[in-house]
């Protein structure tokens, strides 16, 4: 079970939508706590008329994939199948406050109708006329690997040649507030790309909207293939989560000898980035190792982010000094893992390929 | 010769019983779950009828079997007491003993306690207890139930409107289908709340009196809430264990209406699409529908639509068809799950449920919904629709064996 990355659409806190070549400007964040996604300009892409109707990450998850689609040279798809761990939050939040602040009386729907968590692959199919498949994962850590999985399915199965998949999550002003009080966030202002200095709990937060074409086949647009996928639920101990994580790479690849490079899912929190040092120890002791939050931040479906940098590092056989966790030399790189968890609950192993 | 994929136990709870002998006997009764509030709190209290679970947060917890305190959101009770009860019936002992999988489907996920916090949160961002926010994500409910039944190989949470859970249905069979999985629990839950009561009411679509799926005077849907899995295991593990199977799953088609973000089409085009996608890969024909399990919410346009998809595809042989959310409500995110363990039962007793509050014919359509509970009806091949907001439709075909 094999997919080609045949086009990427990436809305996200670095150049990745607009700027020219990949990574060539880092954008650098001082004294934040979360990263927010730099936005597209909305009506090169969306009917304004249709776009002042629409969510903050409504707009740019169908940017995204407009975008996407664009790259891949692909009018329409024969799925689109997206992966969201909290949806259209700032809707939610919008209609709940409402509920409140109205005493259920006179509300407006419209936000009521965009929080359904299957609203942006809906409105992409509604914007393509795309009446083929179409399904939306909701699950944590899990979300964007579960809509990857369906997609790879799709493809075996002859179901379709081409699937639009997308990994998304926003970040507002009241989901920060409530997750930093649960402790997820570091207490300090900090220096994004500093962020595996700083010695404490929690990490940084983030968003991101990630789409990709992927086919059953091999073309000229190919940009690196994705060859396994895992995912893990709450490993009992360490060792169950080596030796899966080696049985993996066992049965992708043969073996870590056939790793080139590995990205982590670090996030600076010391009690998470436990799990990748382990890994980092006891499996990778040998690979070059890549991290990319201090980029993106952390978010639910932060993978998708992770594939992006995947696809575009084998495509142009180089590693961004700036994701670069260690200073072991990177030769030719045919195969990278990528390994994510999510508050240690939900992990998710990709491997991705060179074509 | 691509795997099968057979149901081995099916679970349910909602307004018309809190396991499958209970429901049965409303379904015989032909008594609708439909009435007043008891358990929201809501100005809506007098004023709008649903389809409620007559449980307290307490007694669910005793009935799902869970520790007391525990941060339990109301749509996690129900699915964890569907759920078990489908796990029970497939008699099985060991859940690890081969690979299995939770595909669960919901719409609010853990909303309830998210409504009590931000109550607490609007008057004061310090304010709102912490452990009423930490369910609040669909993920939230399908690890509950994961974690009390020692389900782990592969959990995913399916959210697509209200066709949440018949995409769970056919998400666990193409897992089964890939060789990932051999047996996956598959199905969805969702809770009344605040939230979907008001959201629904703001659009001007419950019906006051309680709905009429199918009549000329239909005025909207009645929310309901509950839970549905079915146990679903591949041909390989049955044979293998030579196990008594319920029926099997033969076609399923998921399809996009791709025409407004909230509105179906007025020919049903996605319904119609993924009623065609399902008998195709059943390898049937129209005639060979038995009884279709219809969305049939009561809206005036789902109801025409679907009505006029169906007409469409069979024709002037429209099978014997009814919308049994007149005894449930429409539970959204579980309504899916709920209907197709319906189906398993309409297959295993071969009868076939009324369409409750029919009085008069659509002017559109040319058929009418089954009115009574008949039995004894030679049922071989029966279809549950599923439709949702954005379009999303889903479609599955359930044949005896």
């Amino acid at each position: 079970m094999e997919a080609y990355i045949q086009g990427i659409g990436a809305v996200t806190p670095q150049k990745t939508f607009t700027g020219d070549g990949f990574l060539q400007e880092v954008m650098e964040y001082h004294n934040v706590r979360y990263l927010k996604c730099i936005e597209p300009v909305y009506n090169d892409f969306i009917d304004p008329m249709a776009s002042r109707r629409m969510s903050r990450i409504v707009k740019m998850g169908v940017c995204a994939a407009l975008k996407c689609l664009v790259e891949a040279g692909l009018e329409n798809p024969d799925a689109i199948i997206t992966g969201t761990g909290l949806g259209c939050i700032e809707d939610t939040e919008k209609f709940l406050g409402s509920l409140y602040t109205n005493e259920e009386q006179l509300l407006n729907p419209t936000p009521f109708i965009q929080s359904t968590h299957n609203t942006i692959a809906a409105a992409i199919a509604l914007k393509l006329k795309c009446n083929s498949y179409n399904n939306t994962y909701v699950h944590r850590g899990f979300s964007f690997e579960s809509a990857l999985l369906d997609s790879m399915m799709m493809l075996q199965e002859g179901a379709a040649s081409q699937v639009l998949t997308g990994g998304m999550d926003e970040l507002t002003t009241h989901s920060f507030t409530i997750t930093d009080r649960l402790g997820f966030w570091k207490k300090q202002a900090i220096h994004n790309l500093g962020l595996l200095n700083y010695k404490s709990k929690g990490s940084l937060a983030g968003e991101g909207i990630v789409f990709f074409v992927l086919s059953h086949q091999h073309t000229d647009k190919s940009l690196a293939r994705i060859s396994a996928i895992n995912t893990l639920y709450k490993p009992g101990n360490k060792a169950e989560l080596t030796d899966n994580l080696a049985s993996f790479i066992q049965q992708s690849v043969g073996g870590t000898e056939g790793i080139d490079l590995a990205i982590l899912g670090l996030n600076g929190d010391t009690d998470q980035d436990e799990n990748y040092r382990q890994i980092r120890n006891s499996l990778f002791s040998e690979i070059p190792c890549a991290y990319y939050k201090h980029l993106c931040g952390e978010y639910d479906t932060s993978s998708s982010f992770a594939l992006y940098l995947a696809a575009m590092i084998l495509k142009e056989q180089h590693v961004p000094e700036v994701l670069k966790c260690d200073n072991k030399p990177v030769g030719k790189i045919r195969n990278v893992l990528l390994y994510n968890h999510v508050r240690n609950i939900n992990h998710t192993m990709l491997l991705i390929s060179s074509c | 010769m691509p795997e099968r994929v057979f149901v081995t136990g099916v679970g349910i709870i909602s307004a018309i019983g809190f396991n499958c002998g209970e429901t049965e006997n409303s379904l015989q009764e032909m008594r609708s779950g439909i009435g007043r509030i008891t358990q929201l709190d809501t100005l809506y209290r007098n004023e709008i009828p649903v389809a409620e679970v007559k449980a307290t947060h307490a007694e669910l917890v005793k009935m799902a079997n869970v520790p007391e305190n525990g941060p339990y959101s109301r749509t996690s009770l129900l699915g964890i007491i569907a759920a078990r009860q489908a796990l029970m019936q497939s008699r099985i002992t060991d859940v690890s003993s081969a690979r299995t999988g939770l595909i669960s489907a919901t719409t609010v996920g853990g909303m309830d306690r998210s409504e009590k916090f931000y109550k607490q949160y609007m008057k004061n961002n310090l304010r709102g207890r912490l452990r009423d926010i930490i369910t609040h994500d669909c993920g939230n409910s399908t690890e509950e139930i994961a974690d009390s039944l020692g389900v782990r190989d592969y959990i995913s949470t399916v959210s697509t409107a209200c066709s949440s859970s018949a995409n769970a249905v056919l998400v666990g069979a193409r897992l089964i289908k890939s060789g990932r999985l051999d047996r996956v629990l598959v199905g969805g839950t969702d809770a009344l709340t605040l939230f979907t009561l008001n959201g629904f009411n703001s659009l001007m679509i419950l019906d006051k009196s309680g709905c009429k799926p199918f009549d000329e005077e239909r005025n909207g849907l009645t929310l309901g809430e509950g839970s549905g899995f079915l146990m679903i295991e591949s041909g390989k593990l049955t044979e293998g264990e030579n196990k008594t199977v319920l029926c099997e799953i033969t076609g399923y088609g998921n399809a996009c209406d791709a025409y407004h973000q909230t509105a179906s089409s007025p020919e049903g085009d996605g319904a119609y699409l993924s009623m065609r996608k399902a008998l195709d890969m059943a390898g049937l024909d129209p005639c060979h529908i038995d009884y279709i399990n219809a969305h049939g919410t009561g809206t005036k346009n789902n109801d025409l639509s679907e009505g006029k998809a169906i007409e469409r595809l069979f024709r002037d042989a429209v099978p014997r068809c009814s919308s049994t959310k007149s005894f449930t409500g429409h539970t959204l995110g579980a309504a899916g799950g709920i209907e197709a363990v319906l189906c398993v039962l309409a297959l295993q007793h071969q009868w076939i449920y009324p369409n409750l509050f029919f009085r008069q014919k659509m002017t559109e359509l040319n058929f009418s919904p089954v009115t009574d509970f008949q039995s004894n009806i030679p049922l071989r091949h029966v279809m549950s629709n599923s439709f949702g907001f954005g379009g999303n439709n889903a479609s599955i075909i359930f044949s005896g064996c």
